[in-house]
């Protein structure tokens, strides 16, 4: 058994990270997972979430805010691709609970439903920004 | 014969030129450079995005309720077309390639009786498509204002195309741009966007090699990945797109002023032969003068 999981975080722009952790937990779409080293070939979805780095073991994770995407684990490791990562300590309160009240404004006056989806879409990753960065 | 001031004008006007286009040169080297780095960078992504949806794909397409995205809608009567140029001009045969590409395909699908609707992004591409097309021409985006090219750019325009896939506005949306090759090359290419095109079966199993031949277990299930995946690849595809278009409308410029630089640089020489001619013509007139005048006497 190998001690480290290899991991890549790949946004459409470039290669994000590529490196080795002991565990990283992934916010999918059905619940959170850890993955470990090893772990069984498998695909899920992501939800806008925090996906939790832990170089170590015990050691505080580093952690990611990302607006949902696609985790692949395969027998090399784990590929997270992310469509857009945040990185939390850099996120304006303000600015963001602002976004979130012109979205909230924008899908009430939505013509269709397409439009609207489009909107509720956008506003459901700043809610669970807004929720971690509370938190 | 233009006086020799006339020539001393030229030459300097000339010179004034291939200073410009010589500027213009390096700064499209420049940002050739940044260019391409960019869509190295986004190489990644869009290959790992294509192996998984080549996995996915190969297995979903044939059961019912597919994805429109993925299937198509059964027909083929409306068509998008969506034609990346870039916003300046100066670039050699950069547009126009694009625009002749792309207006052979627009008239193919009328005469086929199709109905067409076209976006274009960079308004080079939308100042010679609506001579013919203008009626047919829904939206013009200016990239004008975008510095350096993101993700972020190409998304909304994505969105905006999967909103009016949504509402049945068209079946079937095509891209048209320019691939980059080399900073000599670039290679005009239509690409298909919607419904994404799949391999055919043949490649079946290789699809299964690239997963790492690993039985996966799916969460949510496949088709529920698909249907997240397949808008997004549209995105993606698009964003590649616009990257590929980047690169080579600063290549197709650099080369083009090259070409410019060269050409003014033997404008220059033999313009300044002709002058040198004149001058000399000059002094021998004046000489014979002076003698012819010495000896009247």
């Amino acid at each position: 058994m190998t001690d480290t999981l290899h991991y890549e975080i790949v946004s459409p722009e470039r290669l994000l990270k590529d490196a080795e952790a002991a565990m990283i937990v992934v916010p999918g779409a059905e619940g959170d997972f850890a993955a470990l080293p090893d772990h069984a070939p498998m695909m899920s979805t992501i939800r806008p979430g925090v996906v939790e780095i832990f170089e170590t073991e015990n050691g505080t994770p580093e952690r990611l805010f990302v607006k949902g995407g696609l985790a692949q684990i395969s027998p090399s490791g784990l590929t997270i691709l992310a469509e857009e990562t945040i990185a939390l300590d850099k996120v304006d309160t303000g600015e963001l609970n602002q976004k979130i009240a012109d979205t909230r404004e924008d899908i009430a006056d939505a013509k269709d439903d397409v439009e609207r989806a489009v909107l509720e879409k956008e506003l459901a990753w700043m809610v669970a920004l807004a929720d971690v960065v509370a938190a | 014969m233009p006086s020799l001031k006339d020539l001393k004008v030229r030459i300097n006007s000339v010179k004034s030129t291939q200073k410009i286009t010589k500027a213009m040169k390096m700064v499209a080297a420049s940002k050739l450079r940044r260019a391409q780095d960019a869509a190295e960078a986004a190489r990644p992504y869009a290959e790992r995005m294509e192996k998984v949806l080549t996995g996915l794909g190969v297995a979903v397409k044939d059961q019912p309720g597919a994805s429109p995205l993925l299937v198509g809608t059964g027909k083929d009567d409306v068509e998008l077309v969506i034609v990346a140029t870039s916003e300046r001009g100066l670039c050699g045969g950069f547009n126009t390639n694009i625009v002749k590409a792309a207006r052979l395909h627009l008239r193919a699908q009328i005469a086929a009786g199709k109905t067409v609707k076209i976006l274009c992004i960079g308004k080079k591409g939308y100042n010679v498509l609506r001579r013919e097309f203008a009626d047919k021409i829904l939206e013009v985006k200016d990239m004008s204002a975008v510095k350096r090219l993101g993700f972020s750019d190409a998304q909304p325009i994505a969105t905006e195309v999967l909103a009016m896939f949504e509402r049945g506005e068209f079946d079937v949306a095509t891209l048209f741009y320019a691939k980059f090759q080399s900073a000599l090359v670039q290679v005009t290419t239509k690409q298909q966007l919607i419904p994404a095109p799949m391999p055919e079966a043949a490649n079946e199993n290789e699809g299964g090699d690239d997963l790492g031949g690993a039985v996966y277990e799916y969460e949510p299930d496949e088709a529920a990945i698909l249907d997240d995946l397949l808008p997004r690849n549209v995105a993606v595809q698009l964003y590649r797109g616009l990257l590929e278009n980047a690169a080579s409308e600063q290549g197709a410029r650099m080369t083009a002023m090259d070409n410019a630089t060269r050409n003014a640089g033997d404008m220059i020489e033999s313009l300044s032969i002709t002058y040198n001619r004149t001058r000399q013509a000059n002094i021998t007139k004046e000489l014979i003068e002076i003698i012819s005048g010495a000896e009247a006497l």
